[in-house]
């Protein structure tokens, strides 16, 4: 399996390539050599999933941890040294496949939509780079490589969100979601190195092998303000997940980075990075289950309270990508309760199956949705619900994969996403029932706003679009990638994946409970598109009118609950006023101060003794005369 | 037989002249002439000393002898100098070579 090493080095030579001498080739070469490069890397992916799933992963019935790569880059001690390696596992391989699949959708598909920007090079070059770090950080054997590559991930979703590096309004999106995230990561780094300073390894083997030994045993007994040190560990880890995962409160920065190019946020914010933290939660899942139980309690509250609370906000948006952006973060919340509620070993680990289920169909679903955005944008060149309504008769391709799209988020069968959803649901119904019934209902909310969109996009009156506006069909490039990626969320759902993924590496059986959870969560998804049907098939007034009742909570929901405006507060006042302005204090007089007295001492005493130097010899040879008799002075008297 | 101290007297003399001169005089020449008679009080030292505390052996009249010979080479370095001095800067003064003080 050595030649999975080429799946890393495929997208970093392509990045360089294309980043260094990419300038010199014509946009449309650029475009295809990157294109290439991802076919190749993908179908490396899925013979590495072939190979992995039908052949040499299962040894004795259990799924095992293959490390076909590893190289000792930096040695601390005998035990902690980090490495660069490669981790096929499940769940690793899974992620393979996903962002190469994606990945390479989305590069067909910027050939389209990207078509005469300028910097198509470096667009592609850039996407290389994701590519790259995101594989990297799938596949990494130990949790300081996965660090390095998740900040390489996260530079490299920076550039990508500030593409229109002309647009003021992109470059603050980048640097929100850059310096959030940041925030985020640091955390994470000091939860690795509490776990690593105690543990004495940075290896995930070593972590989570035999019920995660190692860490119970090594934080055993250290308490911190009232919590075990492995609480803070994980804690602070799963605050890096929550980062990059868009948990509130630390989701702010998605919905800005819509401002990057469309087929950017299909890559990225929706099917990708994004999950980048339920991954780094469900890789270290046995640490958590029986290190921290608290801490995969809290996961799921806050899962939980992130899935409502995006939902609620997604119903108001009319920016179409900001829609998508909250559906993906009450999804990306969907998965993380899963993650928490889940229990570890056969079927009581539903959830964490479920969970990468979700994973595995929500990127499929939620990247057709953005592309199909994408491709509704580049004919009506406007985000904008009220710039959009009756397309379906200009774009039928693109109507239909859409709505194919909104059925596997709302969760209707057959499609994808009412596999995934019920396991989740299933799941959270076996361990917390409050968190079920919450879920129950943002189950019904996505339907709504998902078919809200995509009536008021498609359906919902007559627009007139006339002359050179007149909307049209998007190119081949763009509706290939759509079509290909409805197929796949139709067809994922049939996947047994508890055959392939589970806790603990040992298949199990799961079934839908066409008794209890699987109606109920169709009935809730039917109301809601039911409800969206009332309000939006047709042009009417019954939303606005219901919204004017709902006055000042409306408007809250409008301003997403201010979230923003608390942040903005919380660093002008409590960060830049009180720790900035008394650390910009102490470095202009304390560190300054000390820096200028020290040039400042030895200035004074060269123009002092500046003088000594006169330049005349008979002067030096009188200092010397009199210093010499002086001596001689001292010799002789003394 | 002339007293070792009248040989010293002599020489502190001519060093002390030596040194006045060196200092106060501003042509070149006269500074070169003034150094030339520390040299030689320096010799007489030598040659004095040898003779009255060691007068078996030679080394204080040889490094006398090798005092002259670097004298006279030194003599001409510096009058090499002083002639270039004079050709850059058309005279001798020793205060108009102030070019290198800091």
């Amino acid at each position: 399996m050595e030649y999975s090493l080429l799946i890393l080095i495929t997208p970093f030579v392509l990045f360089l390539f294309l980043g260094l001498v990419g300038g010199k080739l014509k946009p449309k070469s650029a475009g295809i050599i990157g294109t290439l490069g991802m076919t190749l890397c993908a179908a490396l992916s899925y013979t590495v999933a072939y190979q992995y799933f039908f052949g040499i992963g299962k040894t004795s019935g259990a799924w095992s941890s293959i490390i076909p790569f590893n190289f000792e880059w930096l040695r601390f001690t005998d035990l902690l040294h980090i490495d660069i390696g490669i981790l096929l596992d499940p769940i690793s391989v899974m992620m393979l496949v996903v962002i190469t699949t994606v990945s390479l959708m989305v590069h067909i598909y910027s050939l389209g939509y990207m078509h005469g920007e300028s910097g198509f090079q470096r667009y592609y070059a850039l996407l290389s780079l994701f590519s790259f770090s995101m594989l990297g950080l799938v596949i990494a054997t130990n949790i300081f490589q996965m660090y390095i590559f998740w900040e390489l991930v996260g530079v490299s979703s920076y550039s990508l969100i500030g593409f229109y590096y002309q647009r003021p309004s992109a470059v603050s999106a980048s640097k929100k979601a850059f310096i959030v995230t940041r925030f985020a990561d640091l955390g994470f780094l000091v939860g690795i190195l509490i776990l690593s300073y105690y543990t004495g390894t940075f290896d995930f083997a070593a972590l989570t092998a035999s019920n995660a030994e190692l860490v119970t045993t090594s934080l055993a007994g250290g308490t911190f303000l009232g919590l075990s040190l492995a609480t803070w560990a994980l804690a602070l880890i799963f605050m890096g997940g929550a980062g990059k995962s868009a948990m509130f409160p630390l989701h702010i920065w998605l919905p800005d980075a819509m401002e990057g190019p469309t087929p950017v946020s299909a890559l990225i914010h929706a099917a990708t990075m994004v999950v980048a933290g339920v991954y780094l939660v469900a890789r270290l899942f046995p640490v958590y289950f029986f290190a921290a139980p608290d801490v995969l309690e809290m996961i799921a509250w806050v899962g939980t309270f992130t899935a409502l609370f995006a939902a609620i906000i997604a119903i108001t948006q009319t920016d179409i990508k900001r829609v998508l952006a909250f559906s993906t973060i009450s999804q990306i919340a969907y998965m993380m309760v899963a993650l928490g509620v889940s229990d570890y070993g056969g079927h009581d680990g539903l959830g964490y199956m479920s969970s990468m289920f979700h994973l595995f169909t929500h990127a499929f679903f939620k990247a057709l949705l953005f592309l199909g955005a994408g491709s509704v944008i580049h004919a009506v060149h406007s985000n904008e619900m009220g710039a959009m309504g009756g397309l379906h008769k200009y774009m039928k391709i693109t109507s239909w994969t859409f709505l194919i799209a909104c059925l596997a988020i709302a969760g209707i069968p057959p499609f994808s996403g009412f596999f995934s959803k019920d396991e989740i649901l299933s799941a959270a119904f076996h361990n917390q029932p409050v968190i079920f019934w919450t879920l129950w209902i943002v189950a019904g909310m996505t339907a709504f706003y998902m078919f809200r969109l995509y009536f008021r996009i498609f359906w919902n009156g007559k627009r007139e679009y006339k002359g050179l506006h007149k909307p049209q069909e998007s190119p081949f490039s763009m509706v290939m990638p759509l079509v290909l990626l409805a197929i796949f969320s139709i067809g994922t759902g049939f996947i047994h994946f508890a055959d392939f993924i589970s806790s603990d590496n040992m298949p199990f059986h799961t079934h839908i409970d066409w008794k209890g959870v699987a109606p109920l969560s169709i009935a809730v998804a039917l109301a809601g598109i039911g409800t969206a049907y009332a309000f939006y098939f047709r042009e009417s007034r019954k939303s606005s009118v219901i919204a004017g009742k709902m006055g000042i909570f409306y408007r809250c929901v409008l301003h997403k609950f201010y979230i923003d405006e608390v942040w903005m507060w919380i660093t002008r006042t409590i960060i830049f006023r009180y720790i900035c302005d008394s650390i910009k204090w102490f470095d202009r007089h304390i560190i300054d101060g000390a820096m200028d007295g020290i040039s400042w001492t030895v200035q004074k005493a060269s123009t002092s003794i500046r003088g000594l130097q006169s330049g005349y010899v008979r002067f030096y040879v009188y200092v010397f005369v009199a210093g010499t008799l002086i001596i001689a002075a001292i010799a002789l008297f003394a | 037989m002339i007293r070792i101290e009248y040989y010293l007297i002599v020489s502190t003399l001519m060093f002390f002249i030596g040194i006045f001169g060196f200092i106060t005089r501003k042509n070149m020449i006269a500074i070169l002439i003034s150094l030339e008679l520390v040299l030689n009080a320096v010799e007489i030292n030598f040659a004095a000393f040898n003779r009255y505390l060691f007068p078996e052996r030679l080394e204080g009249m040889f490094f006398t002898l090798f005092g002259i010979a670097i004298t006279a080479a030194e003599t001409a370095v510096a009058l090499a100098i002083i002639i270039n001095a004079y050709r850059s800067i058309g005279n001798i003064n020793i205060n108009n070579l102030t070019k290198m003080r800091g």
